[in-house]
């Protein structure tokens, strides 16, 4: 993969192959597994993946500076932050 | 106070820091989509935290099309590959090459659009609706039927939740609308494009709309698959 010289472009067609692949396989998963923890995993994991293509390369986030790659990540880490302080909630649950 | 208007210019000269950067325009993107990631990733925390306490949500796979949403997703994939190519040929200096596959791209996020109006047509069609929900499920969550007023369920089947339909909506709709406002943006830039408005060494508003159509594509494939897949 190049660097940041603009003349230089990363290989845009390899990475919409693998995201092309990523997401054959993740329509597959769950007609595969059904056991809900390593299908939620893997699907995950595989989301997760394309996630980070598309940012690093498509959106230039691996030629800046690190400044933007902070400011991208930044939310991610406070949005687990929200899930996991959101589980303990629902278990309650609106009856009647 | 006077002397401090007349003591020079007031001009400060910028100059570089770790953390200055090349484009403050690109910044200002950049902090826009962390901010819109937030709103995005309460959406699905939401979403997860309504559905882990349910014991009436449908089974995705068989209340929603899968097929017509995995298209939708390769749709946006390739979306956002003209993009980045759009990106890659002004850069390159070839204007053509440039508006060529910006208008691919605007192309291809109408026909999202357009086939996100034609499932939700579909699903409220079929009765589910922003708070209630016609479908009967068992158990275990999978779909065994359709209810009408004055149905009475047999044993251990109930109406699946009306929550379903609610998160269902609004996470996919608020994604939609961003997808309209990322054509009318890109729509915009096309415009410019064509116009000889960008050039090879000024290509940051391109890259800067290319910014917020690639983060699109990325919530869409994030909420496809904890919407649709899980």
């Amino acid at each position: 993969m190049a660097g940041g010289a603009t003349h230089q472009h990363p290989n845009y067609m390899l990475i919409f192959w693998w995201l092309l692949g990523l997401t054959v396989l993740e329509v597959a998963v769950p007609m595969v597994i059904t056991a809900q923890v390593p299908k939620v995993a893997l699907l995950v994991s595989m989301a997760v993946a394309k996630a980070v293509l598309v940012a690093l390369y498509f959106m230039h986030l691996k030629f800046e500076k690190k400044l933007l790659g902070i400011i991208a990540l930044t939310p991610m880490i406070i949005c687990a932050f929200l899930l996991f302080m959101l589980m303990p909630d629902s278990s309650w649950r609106w009856i009647g | 106070m006077s002397q401090v208007v007349t003591a020079g210019h007031g001009v400060v000269d910028t100059y570089e820091t770790p953390l200055t950067p090349e484009s403050w325009g690109k910044l200002g993107m950049w902090i826009f989509l962390a901010g819109d990631a937030m709103s995005f990733g309460a959406l699905l925390a939401m979403y997860g935290a309504l559905r882990f306490g349910a014991v009436d949500w449908p089974n995705p796979a068989e209340a929603l099309g899968i097929g017509l949403t995995a298209f939708m997703t390769f749709l946006l994939i390739c979306s956002s590959v003209t993009m980045v190519k759009s990106l890659a040929a002004m850069q390159d200096g070839d204007q053509a090459g440039c508006v060529k596959f910006l208008a691919l791209t605007v192309a291809g996020g109408i026909i999202f659009l357009g086939l996100q109006a034609y499932e939700w047509t579909h699903l409220i069609n079929h009765g589910m609706l922003l708070a209630e929900n016609a479908f009967i499920i068992d158990s275990t969550g999978a779909v065994v039927g359709h209810w009408h007023e004055g149905m009475t369920l047999a044993e251990g089947q109930m109406r699946a939740s009306g929550l379903f339909g609610t998160t269902f909506y609004m996470t996919t709709g608020f994604h939609g609308f961003h997808v309209f406002s990322g054509v009318v943006y890109l729509s915009y830039v096309l415009v410019k494009a064509m116009r000889g408005g960008y050039s090879a060494e000024d290509t940051n508003g391109i890259e800067i709309a290319g910014l917020y159509w690639h983060f699109v594509d990325l919530v869409w494939i994030l909420v496809f698959t904890f919407v649709y897949l899980v």
